[in-house]
């Protein structure tokens, strides 16, 4: 599945400056595995030593938080708009 | 831990920041790894993603150079991101507002001292004008144009009415389903009002990215929140200044991001380490609506971590489903033996009365959170009646009439006569 991906400011520098990026794969562990072979480095800013989405990371599929979905395994179907944000706002 | 950065403060679009303008702050430093980067318009730490916070050299201060200071949070500057001169910019001023001793309340709950930290008093109506006038003075110094927030609905009138004191752009984002009259205190002070079409957490989704795309925003619990977040420790430093420089041995406060009870427990630390206050244990209880409770479910099931849920209570100033100071809270808690509870919708409304009725205080659904869980905690034993407490108010009852409209009202409606009048029974 062909998706695009948000890349907060503090990733870009993976990304050569760019804010949005495409990527491949059916599920987010797949996207995150694709990114890091075009960009790599990325995949371990996202996640912890442990493989774990990292506590202040949200990641969002359309409009929703994965942690209400499936977490990593959450689907990413085709034309799917990715976003990964610090979690640190508000309040 | 990375050393700390030296040289003149440049921020991403290249704006050289003047000498001087965050006071004693020396750097920004990750709470979770330690890493430091210089001081700019960044909340987030780029090795892990943790939450940026102000690391300080503090010189010397006394007490009586605070108390020769403003009756404002600027008394405090020396111990805040903000620079010396402060004062001579156009602010809202906020802060020293009242601590009251609650003698009915404590009566009435069985607490032997019960004091009211009452910031329904500050320039718009909540304490959130103490944090937005530390977001305003940071703003300044990285010379933003637009001053900006997402906002549950007190944080919106704070920023809205702090810019245009300052004479700078505001735009605040609210869930389209706040409740009217904040609204309107927004909408008064700016006419760039953004309702999103969600609930809290996705207008702080939206706002976290266009903070990343917009070039000189300073969106103030955003890209300059370590800043913002210092203005939180005031409450604290009152509290303690107020008692006569000591602290009290509980406290108990209401838990949005949960970021101003972690940093109260900053001020305390911080007023221990200047030799301002003599050290001595301290308890802090958080309070959370039943209906957004994630830190209070953590706390309660003995987790580390803080799991996002989807707020549904009346409580809309505390209706923050993934609070991002959540973590801290649980270790602040657990570290000084206090707890995190929760109330439900209806204790809420029972706990705005308590405070309405006992202290002729009318706080919103915050403060009614805070008394309604004040009094589950004297019940079952958690918070110890005996002792010292103060309980913090954070925002005004008028903007929140809605949740007690349908509970007071007129006792009768007669005849005006005298004879009507003692057949309603009302003496």
């Amino acid at each position: 599945m062909s998706v695009s991906v948000r890349i907060p400011t503090i990733l870009r520098s993976y990304t050569g400056g760019a804010s949005e990026v495409p990527a491949d794969g059916a599920t987010l562990l797949e996207v995150l595995d694709d990114l890091e072979a075009n960009h790599p480095g990325i995949r371990a800013r996202v996640l912890d030593d442990a493989g774990e989405i990292r506590r202040f990371v949200n990641v969002y599929v359309g409009n929703d938080d994965v942690r209400f979905l499936d977490g990593l395994k959450t689907p990413t179907p085709e034309g799917a708009q990715l976003s990964i944000i610090p979690a640190v706002a508000g309040g | 831990m990375s050393s700390t950065p030296t040289g003149p403060v440049v921020t991403d679009s290249g704006t050289v920041v003047r000498d001087g303008a965050f006071g004693n702050a020396r750097a920004l430093s990750c709470r979770e790894c330690g890493h430091q980067v210089p001081l700019g318009p960044h909340y987030a730490c780029p090795e892990c993603f943790g939450p940026l916070e102000i690391a300080y050299d503090f010189p010397a201060v006394t007490r009586e150079q605070i108390a020769a200071g403003p009756r404002n949070i600027w008394r405090y500057k020396a111990l805040l991101p903000v620079p010396d001169d402060i004062e001579s910019s156009p602010n809202t001023e906020p802060g020293f507002t009242r601590l009251l001793q609650a003698r009915n309340l404590g009566a009435a709950l069985g607490i032997d001292t019960l004091w009211v930290k009452d910031d329904s008093t500050n320039p718009t109506n909540s304490f959130k004008d103490r944090v937005v006038a530390c977001a305003l003075s940071a703003a300044r110094e990285f010379h933003a144009k637009v001053f900006a927030c997402p906002s549950t609905g007190n944080l919106a009138n704070a920023v809205a009415a702090a810019g245009a004191r300052a004479g700078i752009k505001t735009v605040v984002l609210i869930p389209a389903d706040l409740e009217k009259p904040k609204q309107v205190n927004s909408a008064v002070y700016t006419d760039s009002l953004v309702a999103v079409e969600g609930n809290y957490d996705d207008v702080n989704r939206l706002a976290s990215e266009i903070a990343g795309e917009e070039e000189g925003w300073a969106f103030v619990n955003v890209n300059v929140r370590p800043y913002y977040a210092e203005g939180s420790k005031t409450l604290g430093f009152e509290i303690a200044e107020q008692l006569g420089w000591r602290l009290p041995d509980q406290v108990v406060i209401p838990v949005a991001s949960g970021s101003q009870l972690t940093k109260v427990d900053k001020a305390f630390r911080e007023l221990v380490a200047l030799g301002l206050v003599e050290d001595k244990p301290y308890r802090i209880f958080g309070a959370q609506a039943e209906g957004c409770s994630p830190v209070a479910a953590a706390f309660r099931e003995g987790h580390e971590v803080v799991r996002p849920v989807k707020p549904d209570t009346i409580a809309k100033s505390l209706a923050i489903g993934n609070p991002a100071d959540g973590v801290y809270v649980l270790d602040v808690c657990r570290r000084t033996g206090g707890a995190v509870e929760s109330v439900t919708d209806d204790e809420i409304r029972e706990g705005i009365l308590l405070l309405a009725r006992n202290e002729g205080i009318f706080t919103e659904t915050a403060g009614g959170t805070t008394t309604a869980v004040l009094r589950k905690l004297v019940e079952t034993g958690q918070l110890d009646p005996t002792l010292e407490t103060v309980i913090i108010n954070t925002g005004m009852g008028l903007k929140t009439l809605d949740a007690v409209a349908d509970s007071v009202g007129a006792a009768a409606t007669i005849e005006p006569s005298y004879d009507a009048f003692t057949a309603a029974g009302i003496v």
